[in-house]
This record gives structure tokens, sequence and C-alpha cells, in this order.
């Protein structure tokens, strides 16, 4: 109904019709995160080269995989300095909204620098295989030589 | 609204062809809380985070009712691998 209301108007709406249409068009809008929305949420996965969303914080997890995602970063000995922690619960709108942005639906996500690595299992699964070091080094974020110097840092 | 293992189950055989399939309820009777092993050759060639989203969209329905959702993917080859590993 809007569509045609919007197809059979004067020129004047022509504007917010190719608008409207673009935005429908593109998956970034199908569920309603707001450009805004979306822009605040894309800042901060950019905040740091490690960024976490997650139930609670660091020193006190609200959820058994959130807790377990903090602990495989401490233990591949990401520096706090190149970590950033959200806390979902604190923030409705960043709960629903990170859910969107990543196309995943559960918390806890972790970026690396600006990427979408996964949740909870994949975390760990990467853990396991060793390519969770490799993509930490690759992007800097713990220094190459990994032998028996975690308390060594790269600066 | 507790989801059933069956609707899981079915859910996944219609959109996989499955080689294995575990599906564990964690929820002590809730339905809220899962864990899923499946084992397919639709994940040939493809990344953990890719095989990860293929699941989730599969039961994006189911898992937005749940608190709690984990899950392993294996192709056919992997989960051989896995099982002599001696898990």
């Amino acid at each position: 109904m809007l569509r045609s209301f919007l197809q059979t108007s004067a020129s004047i709406l022509s504007v917010t019709r190719n608008v409207l249409s673009s935005n429908l068009r593109n998956p970034a809008f199908r569920r309603f995160l707001s450009q805004e929305a979306r822009a605040k949420i894309q800042a901060a996965v950019q905040q740091s080269p490690v960024v976490l969303f997650m139930k609670g914080n660091p020193q006190m997890p609200q959820c058994g995989f959130s807790r377990a995602a903090v602990q495989v970063l401490d233990i591949q000995g990401v520096p706090p300095e190149k970590l950033k922690t959200y806390d979902v619960l604190e923030d409705p709108e960043l709960r629903s909204g990170i859910k969107e942005f990543s196309d995943w639906p559960t918390v806890p996500q972790i970026y690396v620098n600006g990427e979408f690595v996964g949740g909870c299992d994949i975390l760990l699964g990467m853990h396991q295989s060793g390519e969770l070091e490799s993509l930490l080094e690759k992007h800097d974020i713990i220094p190459k030589i990994s032998t028996e110097s975690s308390s060594e840092r790269s600066s | 609204m507790p989801v059933k293992v069956e609707e899981l189950e079915q859910a996944i055989r219609d959109a996989f062809p499955v080689s294995h399939l575990e599906i564990e309820d964690k929820s002590s009777g809730c339905g809220e809380n899962y864990s899923i092993l499946l084992v397919s050759e639709a994940f040939e060639g493809k990344t953990t985070l890719a095989r990860h989203r293929l699941i989730n969209e599969t039961l994006k329905t189911n898992i937005a009712q749940m608190h709690a959702f984990s899950q392993k993917t294996f192709t056919p080859q992997q989960y051989e691998a896995h099982l002599a590993k001696g898990q």
C-alpha cells in the first residue's frame, strides 16, 4: 500500500521513494537496525584491536560462555590495552543491535581489527587448533615469538 | 517457549545431508539450552564461521527462543580424525 501510494504520488515524493526502496534492498535495513545504531556499532568494533561483546565484564562475567571467551583471550596473552569489552546487559539497544550487525544470534562475539571472528564455540575451537594464536600474531596483538615470553610485550 | 529436540533434528535434516548428528539438551528440561554436533559433507571447503552461519540461519527461529546454543561442525573426514584422536 505504501509502495503504490508512493509510486503514484507527485514527483516531490520520488526522492523519498528511492531512498526507501534502496534501503529495503539493502540487507542492513531489513531487520530495522537504524543507520545511527549501525554506525555506533561500527565505531565500537573498531575501537580496539580486539573487541569483545559479552554479558558482564571480564572481572564479573554474567554467563559461562562470556567467561570462557574472556579466559581464552587471557590465556592467549591479549594485553588489556588492546582489548575492549562491551557489556550488552547494560545496553539493550546494543544487545539486540550487535546480533543484527554481525548476523550472529548469540553473545559473546569477538572482533579482531574490526572483523568478526565468531562466538564462543569458534573462539574455543580456534584456541585449541592454534588458529587464534596465529590470528592474534598476524595482527600484532600478541608478540610473534610466543615461546615462554608471554609476559613480554611488543610496544 | 521451549524448543523440542525433534524440531531441531527435523530442521537440520531438512537442510543438510547428515552423516552424523548429536543433539544434547543441556537445559535440564526447560528446552532453552542446546548443544549440537553435526557431521555433514555440506561443510566441505567451508570455514568454521561459514558452517556456523549456515546452522544459525537454518535454526534461526529456534535459536531466538533459547538462552544458549552451542555447536560443533565437522566434515565426515574431519570427524573420523576427531574420533581417531580418542575423543
